[in-house]
């Protein structure tokens, strides 16, 4: 008896077994790596929010991408490199049609993974800065824009603010970052920008373990007195670096974030006196936009989103659309480009590469105003697109100045060198052979 | 050459110069040693009731002021909720007691360690789980602690002190100062000092060891709650709190894992350690050692204290 059973079991088992492909030809798996739990879990949850949202809003609003359902899957890293691998290990399988790693770490462990298990990754406006070229790397992309390219748009601005960039010259300028490779990712750029233009670049290194602990780097700050401070934060350190500027009287209008370091709860914590913080950003903030209101009608009022009612349109919520944004218009492209419903990484590798959201696309999905057209080519994953410097109002972020074009002419280069660099160094790195994908 | 005088000369160079920074630096080191006394002071209690070492405080000061913040959050007054979260961690206390603990009677200690591992993640869970990941504030005006700074014009300069700092100091000063005398003059505290010298011996002379074990987890709970507070006033509540409670392991390692006093003073020298040599040695290599530094302070202590300043000395009977 229990042998038969037994035997029941495994029959029933394999049979599922060779079922899961079958079904999994009837959607696009779109698996979502994120964080709800841990030190990072104040920035993790609304971007998870918002990417899970956007997307199941196409699936209740549209049923999916081009009449194809999308399966979405959460796997929770914590911010953690190692459980963010195991995710990654857990998900190839099942045809992933793309993958966002949502850390800088977990993105650097995995490049040398998607070529091999052809799955292409988007890691948006985060992860190895060299990896916008495509020829180099073929399977990754960072659109709109690097960490390179924030910092120097940072450098543009403080020009901009103190006259003109030769006043740059024995200015002090200051990174704020969290001691792992995402807070790192700008020293190269900013060191070269520093040589050049004559500012002294100071490095404030976090731990992770002293996060909410900056007693020591805030009596530096004072000690060295830095003219500015670009803030490369994450979790729990943003709102304490907002936070002790301000217990220091360090002038709050002179720190800027890049854009990770722009979450309404990092400037909040600063109360009253955190009005004028500043923080890069590519997207807008709010509600008043036809697909945020989309998702208001098809997701939050249906009760089928973990997020607060009150909060959809925050910054770091809206920047979770943005992604998701990105992911369905590669989807979207690749369908176009490969004329397959059903689309696999391969597909939407070429659709990543032939990604081109016009301003009247922006208009057509209800993003008009809510962010700039991105185009990808195939030797650039990224870019480079223009940003903007926004500002903590005591309540919000507003706009606090024009679209501002990074500093293409000394990122790409040092890009292509990074890339060519890191090929270098990791021997036996594949030559590219996908032959070059266009839109038809 | 240059790097010699980098390390020996400029630094006291900078603090003749400059002696209202060190004034400050000074300060700001007491204020986080007296914080990491605190935490510290969570696991001594309970390493000295139990000889566990409790890897669990860290998570309890986060569990503790989400608690207190969450109840807030509900609608319960600020001080009713403190009340309620006071009768949170009793009621932790006497769980842990009943479910963790008293089954694992005369179990080796790496047994009961482990345990507080499982608790830890226990509590993780079951807090994200109630409140949320999300960072939350600290109720401070809710709860009448002091806003604001005072700028002190000293030594030819200006010393900043944050209000929320003195406060944390005087009232955890205050709640050491009252464990002391809770642990040194009371019929419970003797109890207390009886089941850390010999479970066995106090068992029989009929101390309640279940009894003890509640009240010291409870008292534990209580100062991972304060620690949440002041720590939460100053940036804010989220599950990296826990992440502080490492601090206190260098603090244990210098002060001695079963001594009030050990957790006091070690907070202080680690405290004042970190910010001196991150402030002043700090930029030489790049600056952010202070999270080592602590534990090369407590390395170097070891060196001619192995039990530490105030721990008892260990000896080994064959």
């Amino acid at each position: 008896m229990l042998g038969k059973f037994t035997l029941g079991a495994a029959a029933a088992v394999l049979i599922g077994a060779t079922a899961l492909p079958a079904a999994a030809q009837d959607s696009i798996y779109v698996p979502l790596l994120t964080y709800r739990t841990g030190p990072f879990a104040g920035s993790g949850i609304p971007i998870a929010d918002g990417m899970h949202d956007y997307l199941r809003m196409l699936n209740e609003r549209d049923g999916g991408i081009g009449g194809v359902k999308l399966t979405i899957e959460e796997c929770e890293t914590g911010y953690d490199t190692k459980k963010g691998v195991e995710c990654y290990e857990s998900i190839k399988g099942k045809n992933p049609a793309v993958v966002n790693p949502y850390s800088t770490g977990i993105t650097l462990q995995l490049i040398p993974k998607a070529a091999v298990d052809k799955i292409p990754m988007l890691s948006m406006a985060y992860g190895l800065s060299p990896s916008a070229d495509g020829n180099h790397f073929p399977w990754i992309f960072n659109p709109p824009v690097t960490y390179w390219d924030g910092a120097s748009v940072f450098i543009k601005y403080v020009a901009e603010k103190e006259g003109g960039m030769d006043k740059l010259k024995g200015k002090k300028i200051a990174l704020l970052h969290l001691d792992a490779p995402y807070g790192k990712e700008p020293i190269p750029l900013l060191e070269a920008l520093s040589k050049e233009l004559g500012f002294q670049l100071i490095l404030y290194p976090v731990a992770a373990q002293d996060m909410q602990n900056q007693g020591a780097i805030w009596l530096n700050v004072r000690r060295d007195r830095p003219d500015w401070i670009y803030l490369q934060g994450w979790g729990a350190m943003n709102p304490t670096a907002v936070k002790e500027a301000v217990r220091n009287g360090f002038p709050i209008g002179k720190v800027v974030g890049v854009w990770w370091a722009g979450g309404d709860d990092d400037a909040r914590a600063g109360g009253e006196q955190a009005k004028g913080y500043k923080s890069l950003d590519f997207h807008a903030v709010g509600t008043d936009f036809g697909v945020i209101k989309d998702v208001q009608k098809h997701v939050i009022d249906k009760g089928l989103s973990k997020y607060p009612k009150d909060k959809v349109g925050d910054n770091l919520y809206n920047r979770g659309i943005y992604n998701s944004m990105l992911v369905a218009e590669a989807i979207r492209t690749a369908q176009a480009v490969t004329g397959k419903k059903v689309v696999n990484g391969e597909d939407v590798r070429k659709g990543l590469e032939a990604l081109n959201i016009t301003e009247a696309r922006l208009k057509e999905m209800g993003m008009e105003g809510f962010a700039a057209p991105v185009k990808v080519s195939c030797e650039d994953h990224n870019g480079h697109h223009k940003v903007f410097v926004a500002e903590w109002d005591g309540t919000k972020w507003v706009k606090a100045s024009d679209w501002m074009e990074p500093m293409k002419d000394k990122v790409r280069p040092l890009i292509e060198a990074g890339a060519k660099d890191y090929a270098e160094k990791n021997t036996g790195w594949p030559k590219r052979s996908e032959p070059c994908a266009k839109q038809s | 050459m240059d790097i010699l005088y980098k390390i020996f000369l400029e630094p006291f160079a900078l603090m003749a110069s400059a002696p209202d920074l060190l004034l400050q630096t000074l300060w700001e080191g007491l204020v986080s040693g007296v914080l990491y006394a605190l935490i510290a002071l969570g696991f001594v209690l309970i390493f000295k009731a139990s000889g566990v070492f409790n890897f669990a405080q860290g998570i309890m000061v986060v569990f503790a002021a989400l608690t207190l913040v969450g109840l807030h959050e509900k609608g319960v007054p600020a001080f009713l909720a403190l009340i309620l979260t006071i009768g949170v961690m009793f009621v932790l206390a006497f769980a842990v007691e009943r479910i963790v603990l008293k089954p694992l009677v005369n179990q080796p200690d790496i047994i009961l360690f482990m345990a507080t591992f499982g608790l830890t993640y226990f509590l993780i869970g079951f807090g994200e789980l109630i409140f949320g990941g999300n960072p939350k504030q600290m109720i401070s005006r809710e709860l009448f602690l002091p806003q604001g700074s005072t700028d002190l014009q000293l030594l030819g300069g200006l010393v900043r002190v944050q209000h929320i700092d003195i406060a944390a100091a005087v009232i955890a000063s205050l709640m050491i100062a009252a464990l002391a005398v809770f642990f040194s003059k009371t019929r419970i505290g003797r109890a207390l000092r009886a089941v850390a010298d010999s479970h066995k011996a106090a068992l029989s002379v009929g101390i309640s060891l279940d009894q003890i074990w509640v009240i010291v987890w409870f008292t534990a709970g209580i100062v991972a709650l304060v620690t949440g507070i002041m720590w939460g006033a100053r940036s804010d509540v989220s599950f990296a709190l826990q992440i502080i409670a490492l601090k206190a392991l260098p603090v244990l390692i210098l002060g001695g894992f079963t001594s009030i006093p050990g957790a006091i003073v070690g907070g202080l020298i680690i405290g004042v350690g970190e910010k001196i040599g991150e402030f002043y040695w700090g930029p030489l290599i790049g600056g952010g050692i202070e999270t080592w530094l602590a534990y090369m302070i407590a390395l170097l202590f070891l060196l001619y204290r192995p039990q530490g300043l105030f721990g008892e000395k260990i000896i080994e009977r064959v």
